[in-house]
């Protein structure tokens, strides 16, 4: 294979597998808690990081990272109060983010808003080594918390109130689900880029439930959708020269489709069997 | 009043004096007093808003309370820890969420409490196992919880707890939305919970087929107890076991559906 003869390609088959791994890990979580916008927000606001590595001549996935971490604890913070009003100030951030990045990256020195557009959908041909190096580190720090950790995210993002009451540290593993979904939104930023980050958050996972029953599974078979969808995305976004964001996300609405088509059958069959069982059910009531 | 000094045998398990507290404005609880003692089954019972689940829920610490002592096993409130001696059962109408679950992994999720690094060895998994037998769901551990019938949630919602091995259960409305047939289910895992000595605190709308069990009823109205002894039976309000709760349940199992019409 030609394209491996590239050190960009490989740079870019590298973060590709990262993004596959990481977005689908942590986007379990964020499907289970029914928050599956988060990573949306959290890309908004790491526009910020972008454009302040671009005027204060830093590297713009640190200073991402920077500020889409102090970006989801701030919406953790807002998502605990519980408030009503939580979904205006939310807004509110996810907007200022953006906002914020398009007039900090105007100000820097030769910046325009043209600077953002890799960002924005992703680039095979922009990742640098320097990007890969901090991609590796922040993969390895999601993979350690998602997977490691993945018995008491479980407990926390499907029952709140009962895994306070297990004496589990809540908060903390809120705010460590929140810290963990920015870093892979900085993680995903070149390859998927910020406005699709999401999408690799949510559309694997929500494709592998069409045929999954249980969380392992889930969790698992996301994750190598995640990686397939990346890996083939990049790759023929090689060949055709089109952003790779965009590519890859519309390969995994495509493995969501065929996922559907093919569970059709396997669920109507599990509908069948439990409206049986339902129906026994009742003739026992009526008995009693 | 004051904390005791270490008596472990003849300490109640539950402590609760002129215990008070707001949701938002509304003063919910108006100084309620509430021990329960080892080995007992306490149920809670009231009218919908009369402060029971939130007085459940602040045992547990999950309101906190605006005045008042509570303490558990002896401990106060603040310096407790020991949560693996707590199974709680909140009140819930599914045990789904975002992503499928199978049953089994529901049920180790109780596990936490005993193994903090989420490790599963041996005497956990049979733990779960025997909590999942003893609501009678062991041949559905690995069916997706997204699957089950609205009696069948309430069932992994207390194994859940019961994979704890808890001294202490407190269970908020278990029963609702709960046809006859999954309310026995249950009933015969408490009676087991019970014969084993666990102590048990509830929130029931009805004391329904649970009734044997109970050895004392609590009622609340308007956030203030205003009966503390044995359960009362069939008296005239509509939030006490009445004559006609057989026929609601009966109308309702012929019915399946997934969500607590009684709560």
């Amino acid at each position: 294979m030609d394209l491996l003869d590239y050190a960009f390609m490989q740079r870019a088959l590298l973060a590709a597998v990262l993004v596959g791994v990481t977005a689908p890990a942590i986007g379990t979580y964020l499907v289970q808690r029914r928050q599956a916008v988060m990573g949306d927000g959290i890309g908004h606001v790491a526009m910020t990081g972008v454009a302040l590595g671009f005027l204060l001549n830093a590297s713009p996935v640190w200073m991402a990272t920077l500020v889409a971490v102090i970006g989801a604890v701030g919406m953790e913070l807002i998502r605990s109060r519980g408030k009503t009003s939580g979904d205006i100030a939310l807004a509110m951030l996810f907007y200022g983010g953006l906002a914020g990045g398009v007039m900090i990256i105007n100000l820097a020195p030769g910046g325009s808003t043209a600077n953002l557009t890799s960002y924005l959908f992703g680039s095979i041909t922009t990742v640098s080594a320097e990007d890969v190096t901090a991609v590796v580190i922040l993969a390895a720090f999601v993979i350690a918390v998602t997977l490691g950790l993945r018995r008491q995210l479980f407990a926390v993002c499907q029952d709140e109130e009962f895994a306070r009451v297990t004496g589990l540290p809540v908060r903390f593993l809120n705010l460590l689900i929140a810290v963990t979904a920015a870093v892979t939104v900085t993680v995903a930023m070149r390859i998927v880029g910020l406005l699709l980050v999401s999408a690799m958050m949510v559309i694997p996972v929500a494709a592998a439930q069409r045929v999954t029953r249980g969380f392992t599974a889930t969790l698992s078979v996301a994750m190598v959708i995640g990686v397939l969808v990346s890996l083939s995305g990049t790759t023929l976004t090689y060949y055709i020269d089109a952003p790779s964001g965009g590519t890859i996300v519309l390969l995994a609405i495509g493995v969501f489709m065929v996922m559907t088509a093919l569970s059709t059958p396997l669920a109507r069959r599990r509908a069948n069997a439990a409206r049986a069982a339902e129906e026994v059910c009742t003739r026992d009531d009526v008995k009693v | 009043m004051e904390s005791q000094p270490a008596e472990a045998a003849d300490q109640p398990v539950i402590s609760l004096r002129g215990a008070t507290a707001s949701l938002g404005s509304r003063p919910v609880l108006r100084g309620v007093d509430l021990t329960v003692r080892r080995g007992e089954v306490v149920a809670l019972l009231g009218a919908n808003g009369s402060g029971k689940s939130t007085a459940v829920r602040a045992i547990v610490g999950q309101v906190p309370l605006s005045d008042g002592e509570l303490a558990l096993f002896g401990t106060d409130f603040n310096r407790f820890r020991a949560w693996s001696r707590i199974g709680y059962v909140p009140q819930r109408t599914t045990a789904a969420s975002g992503v499928p679950a199978t049953v089994r992994e529901v049920v180790s999720s109780g596990r936490l409490a005993r193994s903090r690094f989420g490790v599963l060895r041996k005497s956990d998994k049979a733990a779960v196992e025997r909590a999942l037998a003893l609501v009678d769901m062991s041949q559905y551990a690995d069916a997706s919880v997204n699957a089950l019938s609205g009696g069948q949630h309430q069932r992994v919602l207390i194994a859940r707890a019961l994979a704890v091995e808890p001294e202490l259960l407190i269970m908020d409305e278990p029963m609702a939305g709960v046809d006859l047939a999954n309310q026995e289910v249950l009933a015969n895992a408490l009676r087991e919970q019970v014969a084993a000595g666990s102590t048990v605190l509830l929130v029931l709308h009805e004391l329904g087929p649970l009734e044997p069990l109970i050895d004392r009823a609590v009622v609340l109205r308007d956030g203030c107890v205003v009966h503390d002894g044995p359960p009362p039976e069939a008296v005239g309000q509509h939030a006490l076991p009445g004559h006609d709760h057989v026929h609601p349940h009966a109308a309702h199992g012929a019915e399946p559906l997934r969500t607590g019409l009684l709560s």
